[in-house]
């Protein structure tokens, strides 16, 4: 599983109240958790991530479970998340919803081409190249299934 | 020879491990993907019904018709699979679950971050999101990697003005937001016995914040004198030797009142240091001090004064504010001119009951602080009961005696 995109900068301790706020989590419209997220951050972030890959720094996801977080982020249309860290329930959602990750300090450059590799375990941006903690086989294999539900159901 | 961790999930720290679930559950702001993850994973029933429970505890009673349906949606499905149903009003998940359900040497898993908060039985209690809780429901098991362990070790009693959250705060400073990411907290030491129950679930509640997967105490004299009180049987469990990834010492006579401020759990000082920031809001409450004995010590330095700023106090769970009564705590708080709300989670997360205005400061007992959590444009500190009780009555930031944890 590989795939690029272009980079979009956030800094280190990324909250999840901070990527989709408490005040819109009571509904079941992950187009409305799209279009706010990151909305306390910069209201004009969630325009620029179809298609971006998020370079955050470390401790990325800290704070509540809400799977919210990770749904917004794909839903926007991001195709990777990069941090040296991820807060791990975030980690375990983002996995479980089909985001990929990849665990590794990337110097981030806003609007340049991200490169990343899941199986490999690297991501790359202006010729440099962070290599990642591997994920575990079955962590690929629910991320290749496209998240849990669809792994779940394949498995029945 | 294993850390706490590795005896209850049965693997050593590094390992992936499949366990069973002894208790598993959600609450109304997680439950509403949990179910739709659980039905589309075209799962029909609940494999351990009887370890699994919905709590409506975050936005309860609902404050709009979005939430209402939605909340409504929930209890249908609670009712048909035929899952513990927690009511509104019944108060906060992790109070529930410690209120003589949760026993030393489960795993207890959440779709709550805040599920750490029961490690203080000597349970392995750890949160996760929405869909892992669907699989949970539906195979009654999950996997984990088994976590290194940082041992916070305390000294001694606490002899001052401190009291179980500025030991919280201490550590989540030592340790940082992700000082103990992927990792596990065992609280270790002499002044490990001197904590009542009350105060060992504010330290396990807060492991989260220095990004611990769990915070566990061992079970000893004090968590089975505190089940039995529930009529619940529980074993102890003894210390062996192991090996700690890292250690961090805390002598409990020596600590200060402590806040953190600036939107971040770990920005902590002593109070001293913030004492006169004038305050819009105090709020006592929550999954980290809202119980019995935090209520007490409010009652006990409101008792006969009056607040000058407005205060919110929402007790943990009905059963602490029918003894609250019983006990004329609320009659003193509400003689002090605090509002006494309903059992759940209150103010906390910003969705109800006491959202701030942009600018407003909220002095409050919860456990996170994060920009606009409570509302845009509002800042929280959060500290003891103690010092927002002092605090509450000056209308500042004001630090406590020892007197007033008595």
């Amino acid at each position: 599983m590989f795939g690029e995109g272009k980079a979009v900068c956030v800094g280190k301790d990324m909250d999840t109240d901070r990527i989709i706020a408490g005040r819109y989590l009571r509904t079941k419209d992950r187009n409305l958790w799209a279009a706010h997220v990151f909305e306390d951050l910069d209201p004009k972030l969630a325009g620029r991530l179809k298609g971006a890959v998020i370079i955050a720094g470390s401790n990325m996801g800290c704070g509540s479970s809400r799977e919210q977080a990770a749904i917004a982020l794909k839903t926007a249309g991001v195709a990777a998340v990069i941090a040296p860290s991820f807060a791990r329930i975030f980690f375990r959602n983002a996995i479980n919803i089909g985001l990929p990750l990849v665990e590794c300090p990337l110097s981030c450059k806003d609007g340049a081409v991200v490169r990343f590799n899941l199986e490999e375990g690297w991501a790359e941006l202006d010729g440099e190249r962070c290599m990642a903690r591997p994920l575990s086989p079955k962590m690929l294999e629910i991320l290749r299934a496209g998240g849990l539900v669809p792994y779940w159901r394949n498995r029945r | 020879m294993a850390t706490l961790s590795e005896r209850i999930l049965g693997g050593p720290a590094g390992s992936y491990v499949d366990v069973k679930v002894d208790r598993a559950f959600a609450h109304d702001g997680t439950g509403v993907l949990t179910r739709e993850a659980f039905c589309d994973m075209g799962c029909d029933g609940v494999k351990n019904p009887e370890g699994t429970y919905l709590f409506f505890d975050h936005i309860a009673p609902a404050n709009n018709t979005t939430t209402a349906t939605l909340q409504a949606e929930l209890r249908s499905f609670a009712r048909a699979k035929g899952l513990h149903f927690s009511e509104i009003g019944q108060g906060i998940c992790h109070q529930l679950l410690a209120e003589g359900i949760v026993l030393p040497g489960e795993v207890v898993v959440g779709a709550d971050s805040h599920t750490c908060t029961l490690g203080a039985f000597g349970a392995f209690a750890t949160g996760v999101g929405a869909t892992d809780m669907a699989a949970i429901w539906a195979s009654g098991g999950t996997w984990f990697r088994v976590p290194e362990t940082i041992a916070i070790r305390l000294k001694g009693r606490f002899t001052g003005a401190a009291e179980a959250k500025d030991l919280a705060l201490a550590y989540v400073r030592e340790l940082g937001m992700d000082g103990a990411n992927y990792r596990a907290l065992e609280f270790i030491g002499d002044g490990v016995e001197g904590i009542p129950m009350s105060g060992r679930l504010t330290c396990s509640n807060m492991s989260v914040e220095a990004g611990a997967k769990a915070g566990l105490f061992y079970s000893d004299g004090v968590t089975t004198g505190y089940l039995a009180g529930f009529g619940m049987e529980a074993s102890r469990q003894e210390q062996e030797p192991c090996e700690y990834a890292s250690e961090v010492e805390i002598d409990l006579p020596r600590l200060p009142p402590l806040i953190a401020s600036h939107h971040r759990v770990d920005r902590v000082q002593e109070v001293a240091a913030m004492a006169g920031t004038p305050l819009d809001e105090v709020f006592v409450g929550t999954c980290t001090n809202g119980r019995l004995e935090d209520l007490e010590r409010l009652a006990r330095i409101l008792n006969g004064k009056e607040v000058r700023v407005r205060t919110i106090v929402v007790p943990a769970s009905r059963r602490v504010l029918v003894e609250a009564t019983r006990r004329g705590i609320v009659e003193t708080l509400l003689g002090a001119g605090c509002v006494v709300g309903i059992p759940g989670c209150g103010p906390c997360l910003g969705a109800h009951m006491g959202v701030l205005g942009e600018g407003e400061v909220c002095l409050s007992t919860a456990n996170r602080n994060f920009t606009n959590r409570m509302g845009v444009g509002g800042e929280i500190l959060l500290s003891s009961v103690a010092t927002a009780g002092v605090s509450a009555i000056r209308g500042e930031v004001t630090v406590p005696e020892a007197e007033d944890v008595r």
